[in-house]
């Protein structure tokens, strides 16, 4: 499996560049998450990675391969990208939705082979989906949605899997069954990138860690390596204190 | 009921279309029609099937068919239920195309003047929409195309206020209402082409349109090429809706209406509505000729376009009112 690689990535949108100079590893086998305040250029950092965006300068490659050397479809075949808020505009199924996941493996016309359907199965069941298979997207509740939405992203088994705040505006039971969907992606060799605001979460089940400050990373690294009050501080502008105990790290944002 | 779908449309079109052959001022009984046909002698009979209605039925197929396809692919492509081909500036362009050649007495001279002259109307004003909204994305296309649409339809209005004589602005009202009065094999012939290939670049938007389901952002990453399908869709829409406009006059409504009709019936998938919704739209148009010949309005024949605007507009109405139930 691969990993993706940064090497002197900048990237502009319009006239206005809002990452410089990035350098850094995904690795493969690995949940990275991506961290940092508002507007530090986060989702800038996982569309670049998704070769959604084009670097200016710097080149991004998963394994060997330049990204923008991949065509589309390749690219689609390799990595899924889940943006933020990310729905459904008509009723169609949620089997079909997770379906839509499969896209760029399917003939251009046609009904989807048989030879998906246990891929489809397996993706629903994963993320325990299975009761709602023939109910409409749009009559799911947000935690449905966004596990509908993971669904669609892991049915290709994509080797690259970006994932932009997945638990966002879910209930802690959902945004942590979420992230623990997530892990099992990385568990199962696959290189994860997620980004994510619920610190104790992202630092419970992340292995590496990316802080994003003003477009350029602040530091980088595995999780026990790097993170301290400090170096938290120093991301957020704003007074730290870390407890530690068998569950985990917990954060505590003072001022 | 997917399955079933588009054979039960296609035999339902088949019964409309016979129906209309019958139908007029002159009603024809089935075994006259086939008489007419089988015999190579001409005859009243004859004349009016093959030289009046039967070209008339298949421009109304075809003009409602590429409505129909074409509402349905922008209401895929821009994921909201209330566009239409008119959106886009193509209706507005064709309008404006045909009055030029009907208000400098072009159309006067020569038949086809006004059909050519609105399909050089509609693919200036698609283009200038592309053009305008490239770089831009969807919401772009949407504004660039209304406000292309407000400078056409002030140009009619233009010429309906300066029109030199009453027959002229006569003749522009008449062609703003829409009608398949009086259409011959020659306009199937200048229509029929623009149409086909129209439909066929439509009907490639059908897999992207799947994925655009989930957001543009989404199908960009499953290698969906927004900007292409956008402009497939644009130049399909201009081909196809603009020689439609320009043989038929202005429609309105068959685009909005046709692709809801079917969209539950396949599962709202919105690949899965274009074929049904083209059919929808020939029969509601062929429905509507029919109704606009033989419903007697004092002597006057009603235009096909005012026609399917009074039965669209209700609809129209009770479509909005049901979206706001479900988004409250």
């Amino acid at each position: 499996m691969s990993a993706l690689t940064f090497r002197g990535v900048t990237v502009q949108r319009g006239e206005r560049v809002i990452l410089r100079d990035i350098n850094a590893t995904f690795a493969a086998a690995r949940l990275t998450v991506v961290i940092g305040p508002n507007g530090a250029g986060k989702s800038t950092l996982l569309e670049t990675a998704a070769g959604l965006l084009a670097p200016g300068t710097g080149t991004v490659t998963l394994g060997d391969i330049a990204l923008t050397t991949l065509s589309r479809r390749q690219l689609a075949q390799r990595r899924a990208y889940l943006p933020q808020r990310a729905g459904v505009d008509w009723p169609i199924t949620v089997e079909r939705v997770v379906a839509l996941g499969l896209t760029p493996s399917l003939p251009a016309f046609g009904r989807t082979p048989a030879r998906f359907d246990p891929a489809i199965t397996q993706a629903l069941s994963d993320c325990d989906l299975t009761h709602l298979r023939d109910r409409a997207a749009t009559s799911l509740s947000g935690g449905e949605l966004a596990r509908v939405m993971l669904a669609r992203a892991i049915v290709g088994d994509p080797e690259l899997l970006i994932v932009d705040e997945p638990t966002a505006g879910l209930d802690p039971r959902h945004a942590l069954a979420a992230a623990r969907r997530l892990r099992a992606r990385a568990d199962a060799g696959r290189t994860v990138i997620m980004a994510m605001h619920e610190i104790d979460l992202a630092l419970r089940f992340a292995d590496d860690v990316v802080a994003v400050k003003d477009g350029r990373i602040l530091w980088a690294g595995p999780v026990e390596a790097v993170v301290s009050a400090d170096a938290l501080g120093q991301l957020y502008d704003i007074a730290v204190r870390l407890h530690c105990d068998e569950s985990g790290i917990a954060v505590r944002f003072c001022d | 009921m997917s399955r079933w779908l588009i054979p039960v449309l296609l035999v339902a079109l088949l019964i409309v279309a016979a129906a209309s052959l019958l139908a007029g001022t002159v009603w024809l009984r089935p075994g006259e029609v086939l008489a007419a046909i089988a015999d190579p002698r001409p005859s009243l009979a004859g004349l009016i099937v093959t030289e009046i209605r039967l070209p008339r039925i298949v421009l109304a197929i075809l003009v409602g068919g590429i409505l129909g396809l074409s509402g349905a692919v922008l209401q895929g492509l821009l994921r909201n239920p209330l566009a239409e081909p008119g959106l886009l500036g193509v209706s507005a362009g064709a309008s404006l195309g045909a009055v030029i050649a009907i208000y400098y007495g072009f159309s006067a001279s020569f038949v086809l003047a006004s059909p050519l002259f609105a399909l050089i109307g509609g693919g200036i004003t698609a283009g200038a929409a592309l053009l305008l909204a490239r770089g831009g994305g969807t919401l772009a296309l949407i504004l660039a195309g209304s406000a292309i649409s407000s400078i056409a339809y002030a140009g009619v209005y233009l010429a309906l206020n300066l029109a030199a004589n009453p027959y002229a602005s006569f003749e522009i009202l008449t062609w703003l209402m829409g009608s398949l009065a009086e259409r011959s094999w020659d306009h199937v012939r200048l229509a029929g082409p623009f149409i086909g290939l129209g439909a066929a670049l439509l009907l490639m938007t059908a897999p992207a349109l799947e994925a655009l389901a989930l957001g543009e952002t989404q199908a960009e990453s499953l290698g969906i090429h927004v900007g292409r399908v956008r402009a497939l869709a644009l130049l399909g829409t201009a081909l196809g809706v603009g020689a439609a406009t320009a043989v038929a006059g202005s429609i309105g409504f068959v685009g909005l209406v046709a692709p809801h009709l079917v969209r539950a019936a396949v599962g709202h998938r919105p690949a899965k509505v274009l074929v049904p919704a083209a059919l929808v739209g020939a029969i509601l148009v062929v429905i509507a000729d029919t109704a606009t010949r033989i419903i007697p309005a004092g002597g006057q024949p009603i235009g096909l376009g005012v026609f399917i605007s009074l039965v669209g507009a209700p609809f129209f109405l009770w479509l909005v009112l049901r979206i706001r139930t479900r988004t409250a």
